[in-house]
């Protein structure tokens, strides 16, 4: 099979995996810079991305879509800053462990209040009208998300990057993932950079989440936990604390395994892309875009 | 000498521990009624006690920090099950997959060892790339293993193997070997007690043996462990086999508990139940981990259901409808990891010379850190 037509064959599957690859991006980046700042696996964020979906399913029942989708991003950022501040804050001082064991417990937490909210049904996911249509790509149909995606995730990033490069915000954030001492005895208020860190990735997990569950028909309580880790997958694939990185590990991951799917191996998409993680750490664990330490945010 | 007399001590003081609570099993078996959920509870602490354990041993005594045991568990799960379902019920249980590839089963003791066996040579196997990863880099890659495993258990390819994505059952359980032996389901919590207990008793052994102290000079300082001439490599990899070995034989008898298991349940959650559980005993303590497996079981399962069904402590409220529970209960657990850090236990055991101690020191005040260091190194 020559190249054209395997590309003509899995042109389906490709657009997907480039819009859910710009979706895990999304997600990845809350991982990466939280990485970055704290060194810990944030394991809550991917349920602070499923809340988002749930957010709208609840918002969007009493309020028109254009109304629910700010307040959703919102009440996102909020839970995430908040989590931040009773869940990690506290702990500051502890083994970088004990973090992580709180990173878990909190996840734990928000999965089984999500089931008591929920009932344990899965909530049918509005339609979000414009990017839910359908579309014609190269004879290919799928829905406009897929096309918005790359292109809204691409100038994310873009904004992103200039505001962590020229904005004070900003370079305090890199000081601070360079050194966390140093930083903080060269006057840069720690706890206000990381509420920072943490607006900024729930904000991009709440866009996430409104691209995500566009195709899907219904989110779940344990609808995060996936995605969550998949990004997480894709930041140290690219170099955890980089955020192109994440970016381009996010990209390839959403591909390879859509085009998994597309051979028919749909049980080990997901096992696929753990098996990259770990030849990714054995062969080079810093990650592809590792060694760059000045994009480390 | 002293440590000497001290670790007799101890060791007296942890049978007599296990005797009274095979005492007060046996008697509860005897006069509370079948119905009662304290049965189910015992079992199932029971399992999720040595996987606690054996978590325990190499995350609080190894210092690696590994979110594997769902896999392990449900290699072990899946290998006992295989091995075990007899031959009459093969047609019924494969029935998409001609009855399976294996045909005849193995004695049930033999296949839990088994069990544990298999798990240990995926975990050697699995440990050759990633124990050299350090903290974080370790947990996400062990937890990755156990979400490939899972995948390729479900593979319909493997299908003649291990029936696929659908479930295994008609085993031999507590409840069925209870009935073979003593002729009705009573005593199946013995049964579990005592696999367990056997199971617990050996790490205990090898945490206090030469490679159990090694490992505990690991975790403390890995170059001073270095520099004493451990080596470091040899030692992870014999303690994440041991581990795993015994997450096996915990699958196994989750098995043996639930009488039918599916690949899907088996999910990373799973682990970070059971890491909760490690937490909320006391990191590097092995009766915490033994009485917080016990309380958490029987709190989610047992004394909270009254959040899930209306009234609870006699307050009624529409508050209380399914799920409750596990907000209050999670809400719990978050209390304890952040602000008791130490657990129920610490990294101490539970002996009544430290609880005599307690009482001494309440007397005489001189706190002896010192020695109770010392008991920790002889336990």
């Amino acid at each position: 099979m020559n190249f054209a037509e395997f590309f003509q064959r899995n042109l389906p599957y490709i657009l997907s995996g480039i819009s859910v690859g710009g979706q895990y991006a999304l997600i990845a980046i809350g991982y990466t810079m939280v990485y970055g700042i704290l060194r810990l696996i944030n394991f809550a964020h991917g349920d602070i991305f499923m809340v988002a979906g749930l957010l709208m399913v609840y918002i969007s029942a009493s309020l028109p879509v254009y109304v629910a989708m700010p307040i959703v991003i919102v009440a996102t950022v909020v839970l995430g800053v908040l989590v931040e501040r009773l869940a990690y804050k506290p702990l500051r001082s502890a083994p970088r462990m004990s973090v992580m064991i709180s990173a878990i417990g909190v996840s734990y937490l928000i999965q089984n209040l999500a089931l008591y909210v929920t009932g344990g049904l899965p909530q049918v996911y509005p339609k979000i009208p414009y990017i839910s249509d359908t579309v014609k790509i190269f004879g290919a149909v799928t829905k406009r998300v897929t096309v918005i995606t790359p292109i809204l995730t691409i100038v994310l990033i873009i904004v992103l990057v200039l505001l962590i490069k020229y904005t004070k915000v900003g370079i305090a954030m890199r000081a601070v993932s360079k050194d966390f001492e140093t930083s903080q005895l060269m006057g840069v208020k720690i706890n206000k950079v990381i509420s920072m860190t943490f607006v900024i990735g729930s904000f991009l997990a709440a866009i996430g989440s409104l691209l995500y569950f566009t195709n899907y028909t219904s989110v779940m309580p344990t609808s995060g936990a996936m995605p969550g880790l998949k990004a997480f997958v894709a930041a140290v694939f690219g170099g955890i604390g980089s955020i192109p990185g994440a970016v381009v590990g996010a990209f390839i991951i959403g591909i390879c395994e859509n085009i998994i799917k597309g051979l028919g191996l749909t049980t080990f998409s997901d096992a696929f892309t753990f098996a990259l993680l770990i030849v990714i750490l054995c062969v080079k664990p810093t990650g592809i875009f590792g060694e760059k330490n000045i994009d480390k945010v | 000498m002293l440590n000497n007399k001290k670790k007799k001590v101890d060791l007296v003081s942890m049978l007599v521990i296990v005797a009274i609570l095979f005492a007060v099993n046996i008697l509860a078996e005897m006069f509370v009624p079948r119905t009662s959920l304290f049965f189910s509870v015992v079992k199932k602490s029971c399992v999720y006690a040595l996987v606690a354990v054996s978590m325990n041993l190499l995350n609080g005594f190894t210092g690696l920090f590994s979110l594997g045991q769902a896999g392990f568990m449900l290699i072990g799960a899946y290998a006992y099950a295989i091995l075990t379902i007899p031959a009459e019920m093969r047609d019924s249980v494969y029935q998409y997959f001609d009855g399976g590839l294996v045909k005849e089963p193995i004695f049930w003791p033999l296949a839990l060892i088994v069990a544990g066996l298999v798990a240990g040579v995926f975990a050697f196997l699995i440990g050759l790339p990633v124990l050299r990863l350090k903290s974080d880099y370790l947990a996400i890659a062990t937890l990755g293993f156990a979400e490939i495993i899972r995948a390729f258990v479900q593979w319909d390819k493997f299908g003649p193997l291990t029936n696929g994505s659908n479930l295994l059952r008609g085993y031999p359980t507590f409840d069925s070997l209870a009935s073979e032996w003593f002729g009705s389901p009573k005593f199946s919590s013995t049964i579990a007690l005592a696999i367990t207990a056997v199971c617990i008793l050996l790490i205990v052994l090898f945490i206090n043996s030469t490679y159990g102290r090694a490992l505990k000079a690991i975790r403390d300082d890995e170059i001073a462990a270095e520099a004493m001439g451990i080596n470091l490599a040899r030692h992870k990899q014999i303690s994440f086999i041991i581990s795993s070995f015994f997450a096996g034989v915990g699958g196994a008898l989750l098995a043996m508990h639930q009488s039918t298991i599916q690949a899907t349940a088996f999910e990373s959650a799973m682990t970070y139940e059971i890491l909760l559980i490690v937490v909320v005993g006391g990191i590097g303590s092995i009766s915490g981990s033994c009485i917080s497996s016990f309380l958490y079981i029987a709190a989610s399962e047992w004394w909270l259901r009254g959040l899930d069904s209306g009234s609870f402590l006699g307050i009624q409220s529409t508050l209380f409808r399914g799920g409750f529970r596990k907000v209050v209960f999670s809400v719990i657990i978050m209390i304890i990891v952040l602000f008791f850090r130490q657990g129920i236990m610490g990294d101490k055991e539970l002996s009544f010379t430290r609880i005599a101690e307690k009482f001494k020191r309440r007397s005489k005040k001189e706190p002896s850190t010192k020695e109770a260091e010392k008991e920790v190194a002889a336990k």
